[in-house]
């Protein structure tokens, strides 16, 4: 039996604020250029946690200062795995993908964009809702050297 | 911790001496950007505004409710019969917006220039 390897840990809190987003995507970019990620993939990983920590602050903790966003980065040799955590149940539904057709037409609000653009932009993702006694979170995890050569 | 958003209107000419409206954004296009945004594109007459490029070359931070707005002048302007093209969009944000489907309804381009010259 082989253990996990160890795990480095970097978290930041955040007031449930508008415009704080920016200091999770600063430490984010911080250590995935530490881990050798390519300029696109830190790119990629401050937009999905950008969304992520703005869903935290709007849908979970809805705009309440006194609640708090965590945000914790798990460095692995070739994983960084990053959990937003909020105070609200979590997303029970999983909104499907924009259409823009439908957007143009007035189908659909222009709004919606977030969940879509987390998905698309790391190698995994997972929505946790609240157990009770904890907090939901969200769960993304990027790869260095994709081995499928995903282009993402 | 939010920058404003600034918006500066110029105009130039296209080759066949037609005008062309720049909306030069700058700061984040975020959330509370509606004013700056929308604000502005709504203050342009149709009539007189045929022809636009968003440009967004000295924007710093854009997020999905930035890209919502940039929607919802792309569904205006459609109405209206105005012609969008967007330029100055990092790669990252050129992905983007190709990935939501903007490039469908509003051509993107490296610069305004390449953006104006296309019209």
């Amino acid at each position: 039996m082989t253990s996990a390897p160890p795990r480095t840990a970097v978290e930041v809190r955040l007031p449930s604020r508008m415009g704080y987003e920016k200091v999770a995507m600063s430490t984010a970019a911080s250590v995935a250029k530490l881990m050798g990620f390519s300029p696109e993939r830190v790119e990629d990983l401050k937009t999905a946690i950008a969304e992520a920590c703005i869903n935290a602050i709007e849908h979970g903790n809805r705009f309440n200062e006194s609640l708090a966003v965590d945000v914790m980065l798990f460095i692995s040799p070739k994983t960084l795995e990053v959990r937003v955590a909020d105070n609200g149940l979590g997303a029970r539904v999983i909104a499907p993908p924009p259409d823009i057709d439908r957007k143009m037409h007035g189908e659909e609000p222009p709004r919606g964009l977030g969940m879509f653009l987390i998905r698309e932009l790391v190698d995994e993702v997972e929505w946790v809702t609240s157990s009770g006694a904890t907090g939901s979170y969200v769960r993304l995890v990027i790869r260095l050297g994709d081995p499928t050569g995903n282009p993402k | 911790m939010q920058t404003d958003t600034k918006v500066k209107v110029d105009q130039a000419q296209d080759a066949k001496g037609d005008s062309i409206t720049i909306l030069r954004f700058s700061g984040d296009i975020s959330s509370t950007s509606r004013e700056a945004v929308i604000g502005t594109y709504q203050s342009l007459s149709p009539h007189d505004h045929r022809q636009i490029v968003l440009d967004f070359s000295k924007v710093e931070y854009l997020n999905s409710s930035g890209i919502a707005l940039v929607i919802q002048v792309l569904i205006d302007a459609a109405k209206a019969g105005q012609k969008i093209h967007i330029s100055g969009l990092t790669p990252h944000f050129q992905k983007v917006f190709t990935m939501v489907g903007i490039t469908r309804y509003a051509p993107l381009f490296s610069d305004e220039t390449a953006a104006g010259a296309a019209f």
